[in-house]
């Protein structure tokens, strides 16, 4: 098979999705400020809910779209923001040498080599339908009891986040931090 | 499957394409005389106060984590939106619109619930004055 003919649309689209994937993630691991690790998050969270929606997982790519860029990464900015200095911590904990990490992740490159090598993989054609509406179909059809049971473990773990999140700002009042200009808002009145 | 992605791909392309135009041409053709006066910042036209990296108020964290909840409500909504129609008739379904008489609630009350159990959520940390910012 020769080379040109590998280039289709299909191909395309797919390396630039996994590109844009790739290039995040080297940009979340290298980035030297962490603000902008967090937004390389998004380009990977972003490459990969193409690559769902590539393969014709609809429904899956449009929730990573909405939960995980629209919803985690903001979570995770806001953690970053939230931080006073975050540039400056001193990380005490002790760091792999270079070499056992580098061995580390070649092992895991050739672990993940041999299992794509070595798979019988079955080629099938995309599925046409759109997986929303039969996702949909068995939410309220075969398994509406478990539907419903998922809006309670979400108010669950809302109330329990709020919970955490309280009792961890009462327990523990925020020390006046050195450097910081601007009067801590907001962490005493809360309660 | 992928065609019906082309509209959307079109108007992404676009938008990276218009962003890129402009950041290009504002690069190439602006003309890039620095001073001192250009270059140092400044809070709409006052001096600056302190350093900008302060420490947000914690209450933009908590609001996010509430978001979050509410945020994966909306993604459980589209499966149901899409199969609402077929699941709210018994009868035949003729250009869009129910045999007269065979409507059912079946799609309303499945998602009514689904939401009741969340608006006693919202209530809960209203109640706690969670998502009051003072």
């Amino acid at each position: 098979m020769d080379f040109i003919s590998m280039i289709t649309p299909e191909a395309l689209v797919f390396f630039g999705l996994a590109t844009l994937a790739v290039a995040g993630a080297l940009g979340v691991a290298l980035a030297s400020n962490i603000l902008y690790s967090g937004f390389a998050l998004m380009a990977t969270l972003g490459g990969v809910a193409g690559l769902y929606l590539f393969i014709g997982l609809d429904f899956l790519g449009i929730a990573q779209l909405l939960i995980y860029v629209g919803g985690i990464l903001v979570l995770i900015l806001f953690a970053v923001l939230l931080t006073n200095r975050i540039g400056a911590v001193n990380v005490t904990n002790v760091s792999a040498p270079r070499a056992l990490g580098g061995a580390g992740a070649l092992g895991l490159l050739g672990l993940l080599t041999h299992v794509a090598v070595k798979t019988d993989w079955v080629l099938t054609t995309p599925v046409s339908t759109p997986t929303t509406a039969r996702i949909g179909d068995a939410f309220l059809r075969e398994y509406l009891l478990p539907f419903e049971v998922a809006s309670i473990v979400l108010l669950m773990s809302l109330v329990g986040a709020m919970v955490i999140a309280r009792r961890a700002v009462r327990d523990r009042p925020l020390p006046p931090v050195q450097g910081a200009t601007a009067p801590v808002d907001g962490a005493e009145r809360l309660l | 499957m992928l065609q019906s992605y082309l509209p959307a791909s079109v108007a992404i392309l676009f938008g990276l394409a218009f962003a890129g135009l402009f950041l290009a041409g504002a690069i190439l053709l602006g003309p890039k005389r620095d001073s001192a006066v250009k270059l140092s910042p400044f809070e709409c036209g006052s001096e600056p106060i302190g350093s900008p990296r302060v420490r947000f108020s914690v209450k933009f964290y908590q609001v996010a984590i509430l978001f979050l909840v509410f945020d994966i409500e909306s993604a459980f909504m589209y499966p149901w939106a899409t199969v609402f129609r077929d699941i709210s008739c018994t009868g035949a379904i003729v250009r869009g619109i129910c045999t007269a008489g065979r409507t059912s609630y079946v799609g309303f009350v499945s998602m009514g619930t689904f939401i009741a159990v969340l608006v006693i959520a919202l209530a809960y940390v209203w109640k706690k004055k969670a998502i009051g910012w003072d």
